[in-house]
């Protein structure tokens, strides 16, 4: 029982580094942007669809750097030619025009690479057990646990201490100012959507991986995205991860005793935070 | 602004041409169940232009309320009672309940946190429905029902087997849902509500509880839009647990913004081209989807106003 635990606890640990990577990214586009980015899911699924055309030429290894990056250049045509349109606008029209993006992207990835879930290799050596009483442990899911963790600390990092990441923390809080300073603002929201699609197409490769690829792999995990970002708080980067975590650790453990609930525990805890502490566990106070 | 009412004449014109549809629409190259649908949709997106056109309240979630109106009917019929009326009540009823106790939660949230939060919560019933196998038939859906012949003492009509009683019958609810929205935006309250689209902060200073009202308008809204599932679940005599998801959610606020959210028929318009739009593509082509989608850019790109908004753009000089 001990070990049932502590498998689903694992493995909600993982879900939640999912959540909260692609979540993360969806926060930065939102607190810069207000553009509520429902097309993140199809970003993820081009990025995972990339790596697996890429994997016969370039390996995982290599995949796993590339693919992101073509994925961010994937998103960052998407940004001059679409999103742009909306900024400053009704949030009405950037819901509607990511939303029709997210059909198109999970439809177009069905039409080029079809229904059915297809292999995704991992290297031989990732994906043993590492433990034979912890058989859960896997070498490829220690293996992702690191590298989300680094992928946070390095988007922290980037954030708290480089040029860019002060302006995209500036820009948050009041836009207008950082225009007014000299800040080529339209760039500011291109690279920030630039880095927020990266982690998006790294969540998607990672997943791919894990889950296995179909086309709905980024529609799946989308809904979870905004819940993390609700309950961690909206405006707050660490309470977008400490959100993810959370509820993917939540839907692992009720796993174990109530299987069928696995997804709606999510939502009753985020109508909990909403009636005890509306901000979020890490929001602001009046920021929305 | 004009009344929201709109002008009498164009009044006059959409309900003849909504009275003789089932005479009509056949001629056209439509068919009768596809009258009923556009009427069904169109009940929904006005509902939801309700909240969105008229309070400026962004819901990104309707289609839960949707979904609850469709399965309530359903598992009435199939496990209650046979009747369509008492499906009828149990899924208004079921969708108001949900709203209203929801609705507690959301609104002192705004724009975009509160579409956020709508979609979210849309998702709950999503996962009940589609989890809950026993009852609700899971991903299958719920069938092994069927609409049935509705009593009225003196005598019974069958809208089991006649199409055109069918349509008569979603013809009554709309007219019921949207005359009593339209009587209740000439009302005070209504106007209230436009109050607080243009500038909530001055709607405060003149001592209107806002949360109150948007809150009102958020049931009145989800009320209605719950009686077109129910109507929706008679049409196709099946809840499936789509109807419930956020795309449909999505659907419905594409309907209200391609046929012009400042006008009170604009969604109607805007359903009646979505829905047939929809039934053309979807019988052509597997990949209706990245039609629809692209169909949503573009409403974006080059119609934000919808097709009412263009026109009367166009009209005053």
């Amino acid at each position: 029982m001990t070990q049932l635990i502590l498998y689903n606890v694992f493995n909600g640990l993982i879900i939640g580094a999912f959540y909260a990577l692609m979540a993360l990214g969806l926060s930065l586009i939102l607190n810069l942007s207000g553009v509520i980015n429902f097309a993140h899911g199809g970003f993820l699924a081009v990025g995972a669809y990339l790596a697996y055309m890429l994997i016969p030429y370039i390996g995982f290894w290599g995949a796993l750097v590339i693919s992101p990056i073509l994925t961010a250049v994937f998103g960052l045509i998407i940004e001059r030619f679409l999103i742009r349109r909306v900024y400053g606008r009704d949030p009405l029209y950037s819901l509607l025009l990511t939303f029709g993006l997210a059909f198109m992207l999970e439809d177009g990835t069905r039409f080029i690479w079809g229904p059915e879930t297809l292999p995704f290799s991992i290297p031989n050596w990732l994906s043993s057990p590492l433990s034979g009483q912890f058989f859960f442990l896997t070498g490829y899911r220690l293996f992702m646990v690191l590298l989300v963790t680094a992928a946070v600390v390095a988007l922290f990092v980037i954030l708290n201490y480089t040029r860019l990441g002060v302006r995209i923390r500036a820009g948050t809080l009041d836009l207008e100012t950082v225009s007014a300073l000299g800040v080529n603002v339209r760039m500011l929201r291109s690279l920030n959507f630039g880095l927020g699609i990266y982690l998006a197409g790294l969540a998607g490769v990672l997943a791919a991986g894990m889950l296995g690829l179909q086309p709905t792999i980024g529609s799946d995990l989308i809904m979870p995205s905004f819940v993390a970002i609700i309950i961690g708080g909206l405006g707050s980067l660490p309470g977008t991860l400490l959100g993810g975590l959370l509820i993917g650790v939540a839907s692992g453990v009720t796993t174990v005793f109530f299987p069928s609930a696995s997804e709606a525990v999510i939502y009753i805890m985020m109508g909990l935070v909403l009636l005890v502490r509306p901000r979020g566990l890490l929001g602001e106070e009046g920021r929305f | 602004m004009d009344s929201p009412y709109g002008r009498r004449g164009a009044d006059i014109v959409i309900w003849l041409l909504l009275l003789t549809m089932p005479y009509w629409l056949t001629a056209v190259g439509g068919y009768a169940q596809l009258g009923s649908r556009v009427l069904i949709m169109a009940l929904a997106a006005m509902s939801l232009n309700f909240l969105l056109g008229y309070t400026g309240v962004l819901s990104f979630g309707h289609a839960a309320y949707f979904g609850l109106g469709a399965y309530g009917m359903g598992l009435t019929i199939k496990y209650l009672v046979p009747s369509t009326f008492a499906g009828m009540a149990v899924g208004v009823l079921t969708g108001a309940a949900a709203a209203a106790i929801i609705g507690v939660l959301i609104v002192h949230l705004r724009g975009i946190y509160f579409a956020m939060v709508t979609i979210a919560f849309g998702q709950v019933f999503y996962f009940i429905a589609y989890r809950w196998n026993i009852v609700t038939g899971g991903d299958d859906g719920l069938s092994g029902w069927s609409r049935e012949p509705i009593d009225l003492g003196f005598t019974t009509i069958d809208i089991v087997h006649d199409q055109k009683a069918f349509y008569y019958l979603v013809f009554v609810c709309f007219l019921v849902g949207v005359t009593i929205m339209a009587a209740l935006l000439r009302s005070p309250f209504g106007r209230t509500l436009l109050a607080i689209r243009e500038n909530e902060r001055r709607a405060r200073f003149l001592g209107i509880p806002i949360n109150r009202h948007i809150w009102m308008s958020w049931l009145i809204s989800c009320t209605f839009v719950s009686l077109a599932g129910t109507l929706y679940a008679l049409l196709n005599n099946f809840a499936d647990p789509h109807d419930l998801r956020w795309d449909q959610s999505g659907d419905f606020v594409i309907m209200a913004v391609l046929g012009g959210m400042r006008s009170f028929w604009g969604p109607l318009i805007g359903a009646a081209i979505f829905v047939v739009l929809q039934d053309y593509v979807s019988s052509e082509t597997q990949n209706w989807m990245s039609f629809i989608g692209l169909f949503f850019v573009l409403v974006v790109v080059f119609f934000p106003r919808g097709v009412l908004g263009i026109i009367r753009w166009k009209a005053t000089p």
